[in-house]
């Protein structure tokens, strides 16, 4: 372990924590443009923080400790995931410290933390949004277990700087069929699992629509101000993983010096716009789907990613 | 070091078996005052205790110092059969496990029994010890006769503490019917080594190991072992006895049945399958990974429906149960492909899982003891907002909550970790359609551990958070300090294993260089893991938890340096809607409505909906396992049927029965002569 390897490990984490509220903003941004609205500023979410973290907690009279603990862990378990995702470089110590099938577990430690805390209050909606989030969830996160697997079993490692190593050592361009089926299944779960449209919708204020918004109801200031910087962070980390399995060009290798690293962190900004504007894109040209038929939408997520495996079992024998 | 190994070549099964006498001598002393709490359940139940501190250490001493194996034989028994014992690393591990968790339990037992409760406490003491020696005893027994006497008196003894509470009628049938599942299974084990002895008629287990039986003999035994252990185990379709007879049981009785027993019926597949069968052809993996799997998912969707919230825990027990044996099966598999260090990868996840088992679902066993005595309410319908007025319970409750769902820095997660790492190496079995068909059981996994986190969500938020959904809740109070210590001494193994998973997979090495012939690499230091490689995968408990530590402490200083800590406490805004009742929040049925919605077609649902213009409207919904209506009950009646045949034979005349003896009689001299 070099003193660079570790710069970048922590850089790594600071650069996916600053940017993330950034790509919130550029999505909104995108959206507005394609539904002729006009846009919010792009850093809208930095100003919201910082309103949010100013002003005074209003907490519930009945909130429990777990109720005010909860953002921090929350916070915390999407930052060290951020720390295990090679973003920028490869060269990440931390990476050996957990691997994918952690990355999935800390993911759902949040989604656990969030739903517990929001049935802490007793409110009406706080358990409502708590019991949607755990069906997505508990669909969702097996359909990305599956997306990694198709990965995993292509380069026989669950760790993704290796996986990113496959890709990017591989003679030439090859074309993994089982990648096609899991790219889609991981689109799909990427937008259930950070609240998008077709699933959920981030500006909804409806009631009976709402999930991860429903169980921040009773959240305010500081504490809100984390779930939402966590929910970004939580959209950056799914983009990284993205990358990290699709498009793994442009991030530096081990042996990348300072200079490397600058162009991986261009690139990944580049890989990031085009992500943002077509979450946008997606965004705009669907419904969102009524909560009963999220199943549906996540099955055929999780039935994708196993015919994926299935696809590449069948080739490789 | 010279020392200790000196004292397992010559002493620890001695030690052993002078602990499990002990606890013996304990259960007989509760008889001494068999009402006074304050001996039985203040000295006895402590010093039981430590008695499980001593098993749980030699069971460490057999697993770190060599692993030859300890023979003995007892001067009990038949004339010519007297007991055979034995102390090798696979018993040894149980031992440790039976060890660790049984203390915790105890310690909480001494705190949770009192008077007034159905049988005399120190009778309770006597059969809750006998327990505890007699699942010693299977773990020890080294031939099938001492096997046996000690599993029936496992049976027994866990039988009479299930109806504890024996006047409410509900809990005579739970007992009756796991009785009848008990007998059943032990029946088929019976069979079982009626088949292992291969024709020598001598029931050591050693003359077992030498037998040569037939493909055809050894394939009956594996498939009577399966149905036996399963029995005892809780595999679908035999798991019918656990939903019941686990909520009827006093909760440091269900803890030990859930967390102890089941365990022993894994180790008794372990034993028979891998050590006295040597493992079998690849179908038997294939079998047991089908039922291993089918099981856990079935376990998982029925937990999620519950309302009770020890038949909760009594379906996620046999949903782990079912990832127990997918990782054992999977280990038979691998084994019978040659493939050692893949086999040795899912037996020891299977291990893992069975200890990590033991000690979260006590605590989650124990922890609703203690909301038990506090409410007196077993239905999550009644419950709610116990975090404040019970936070011991609480937050104890919650590392095993966390444990359960499987999310890392704890122990849970490990295991998981170990059997998605298993399935990730099987598309190199070298058999075609296998090598297709079995990685395809990770997504069964993934999906059983994910709907774990789902049913956790609502174990914990329905019973500890929210609000009081009935208002004598407002007057529980928190366990007291030897509940407390119990309950803390399971969570903590729940962490520690967590954080430094190597030094649990050590003591498992033993098992596997025993059983398997090898063993998984060995991580860089015991909070580093990587069981088959470093750059294939490697996963560090304690960096991790430092790492989320850190982040979290580091958030939390630079919030309240750069800000304020001002907090102002307000009614909920609930938004905007100012009456705020207790019904307004989800119940149990509520949450468990999306996975009825999605998985209908395993529930049996009977469902009463009021018709629009009722005056006093009612809803009622029953959710009823279709295995019990499908099956039991048909063979229920058959088996009724048959007797009512039989009962022609009962002509109540002393003259007819004269004459069945005379005939009797003739036709097995015929045989005779």
């Amino acid at each position: 372990m070099n003193a660079l390897a570790l710069v970048s490990q922590l850089g790594g984490v600071v650069l996916a924590v600053a940017l993330a509220p950034l790509l919130a903003g550029w999505v909104a941004q995108c959206r507005a443009w394609l539904q002729s609205r006009s846009a919010p500023s792009l850093l809208l979410p930095y100003r919201t923080l910082r309103k949010l973290f100013r002003k005074d907690a209003a907490l519930a009279t009945q909130a429990s400790p777990l109720f005010r603990a909860a953002p921090y862990a929350v916070f915390g378990a999407m930052a060290t995931a951020a720390a295990i995702i090679p973003s920028v470089t490869t060269d990440l110590p931390l990476a050996r410290v957990a691997d994918a099938i952690a990355l999935v577990g800390l993911f759902a430690t949040a989604r656990m933390f969030i739903a517990l805390a929001a049935m802490d209050i007793g409110a009406v909606f706080g358990s409502m949004g708590a019991r949607r989030e755990m069906l997505i969830g508990f669909l969702a996160e097996p359909a990305l277990l599956m997306v990694l697997f198709n990965a995993f079993l292509m380069f026989g490692s669950t760790a993704l700087p290796t996986i990113v190593k496959g890709t990017l050592d591989a003679d030439g361009l090859t074309l993994h069929p089982s990648l096609a089926f899991a790219g889609v299944a991981f689109v799909m779960v990427l937008l259930a699992e950070n609240a998008r449209i077709p699933i959920d919708n981030p500006g909804t204020h409806l009631e009976v629509t709402m999930i991860h918004e429903s169980m921040v109801l009773e959240y305010s200031a500081r504490h809100l101000a984390l779930i939402e910087w966590a929910s970004w962070l939580k959209l950056f980390n799914y983009a990284c993983i993205g990358f990290t399995l699709f498009v793994p060009w442009g991030i530096a290798p081990h042996t990348a010096g300072p200079l490397g690293l600058l162009l991986a962190i261009v690139w990944l900004l580049a890989k990031l716009a085009v992500a943002g504007a077509v979450l946008a894109v997606i965004e705009t040209v669907s419904a969102k789907l009524r909560i009963f038929r999220a199943p549906e939408f996540l099955s055929m997520a999780f039935l994708l990613a196993v015919l994926g495996l299935l696809v590449h079992l069948l080739l490789q024998s | 070091m010279h020392g200790v190994s000196a004292l397992t070549t010559t002493t620890a099964l001695t030690a052993v078996l002078v602990l499990v006498a002990s606890w013996l001598l304990i259960g007989a002393l509760g008889l001494v005052q068999s009402n006074r709490i304050g001996w039985v359940a203040r000295t006895l139940f402590p010093l039981g205790a430590l008695i499980a501190l001593g098993v749980a250490g030699l069971g460490v001493v057999s697993l770190t110092t060599g692993f030859a194996a300890q023979t003995g034989v007892l001067a009990f028994g038949l004339p010519d059969m007297p007991f055979h014992v034995r102390l090798d690393a696979l018993s040894g591990f149980f031992l440790l496990l039976l060890g660790s968790a049984g203390a915790g339990i105890s310690i909480f037992a001494a705190g949770y029994f009192r008077e007034g409760e159905g049988t005399a406490p120190g009778l309770l003491c006597l059969q809750y010890h006998v327990f505890l020696a007699s699942m010693a005893l299977v773990v020890l027994a080294d031939d099938a006769y001492l096997f046996m006497v000690a599993w029936e008196t496992m049976a027994l003894s866990s039988y009479f503490l299930v109806t504890t509470q024996h006047r409410i009628p509900e809990i005579q049938r739970a007992g009756f019917l796991y009785l009848l599942m008990a007998h059943v299974g032990a029946l088929a084990l019976l069979l079982c080594f009626g088949v292992l002895h291969g024709g020598s008629w001598l029931m050591t287990f050693d003359s077992m190991r030498a037998a040569t039986l037939s493909p055809a003999w050894a394939a009956a035994a594996f498939l009577l072992a399966l149905f036996g252990f399963g029995a005892k185990a809780g595999l679908v379709p035999l798991h019918v006895w656990l939903p019941e007879a686990h909520p009827a049981a006093p909760s440091p009785v269900s803890a030990m049945m859930s967390g102890l027993m089941l365990k022993v019926a894994v180790y008794g597949m372990l034993r028979i399958s891998f050590d006295l069968l040597h493992a079998g052809p690849w179908w038997w993996g294939m079998l047991t990974l089908a039922v291993g799997l089918g099981t856990a998912l079935f376990g998982a969707v029925f937990a999620a429906v519950q309302t009770d919230m020890k038949r909760l825990l009594a379906y996620s027990s046999i949903e782990n149960i079912g990832l127990i044996f997918a990782a054992l099966g999977l280990a038979l598999l691998c084994y019978a492909f040659d493939m050692r260090l893949l086999a040795a990868l899912a037996l020891a996840a299977a291990l893992l899982h069975a200890l990590n088992h033991a000690l979260f679902k006590s605590l989650l066993f124990l922890a609703t003891g203690s909301v038990l005595h506090a409410t007196h309410e077993r239905s999550l319908g009644k419950l709610g907002g116990l975090i404040r007025r019970m936070p011991w319970v609480a937050t104890l409750a919650l590392v095993g909550t966390l444990s359960l769902a499987g999310l890392p820095p704890l122990n849970g997660f490990v295991s998981e970790w170990l059997l998605l790492q298993a399935f990730l190496s099987t598309p190199s079995i070298p058999h075609a359609f296998t090598n297709m068909i079995v990685p395809l059981g990770a997504a069964v996994v993934a999906l059983t551990a994910a709907l774990a986190g789902y049913v956790m969500v609502k174990f914990y938020g329905v019973i500890f958070l929210g609000q009081p959904r009935e208002p004598s809740l407002m007057q529980a109070h928190d366990a007291g300090w030897l509940e407390r210590v119990g309950l803390a001494w399971l969570a903590l193994g729940c962490i520690l294993i967590g954080v430094f998973p190597q030094a649990a997979l050590d003591a498992i090495a033993g098992v596997t260089q025993t059983l398997l012939g090898t063993t998984i690499q060995r991580g860089p230091t015991p909070w580093w893991i990587a069981p088959v490689a470093q750059a294939q995968a490697s996963y560090n408990g304690l960096w991790l938890l430092l790492g989320m530590a850190g982040v979290i402490a580091m958030m939390f200083v630079l919030v309240r340096r750069m800000y304020h800590g001002r907090v102002r406490r307000v009614p909920p805004w609930n938004c905007g809607y100012p009456e705020l009742t207790p019904r307004m929040q989800d119940t149990a049925e509520g949450f468990g409505q999306p996975i009825r919605h999605m998985f209908g077609p395993f529930f049996r649902i009977e469902r009463e909906v009021p018709s629009p213009d009722d005056q006093a409207p009612r809803y009622r919904i029953q959710i009823d396992d279709r295995f019990w209506h499908g099956l039991y009950l048909p063979l229920a009646r058959i088996v009724g049927w048959l007797a009512d045949a039989l009962s022609m034979l009962q002509r109540g005349r002393l003259a007819i029965y004269l004459l069945y003896s005379f005939l009797t009689l003739i036709v097995l001299l015929v045989f005779v002569l």
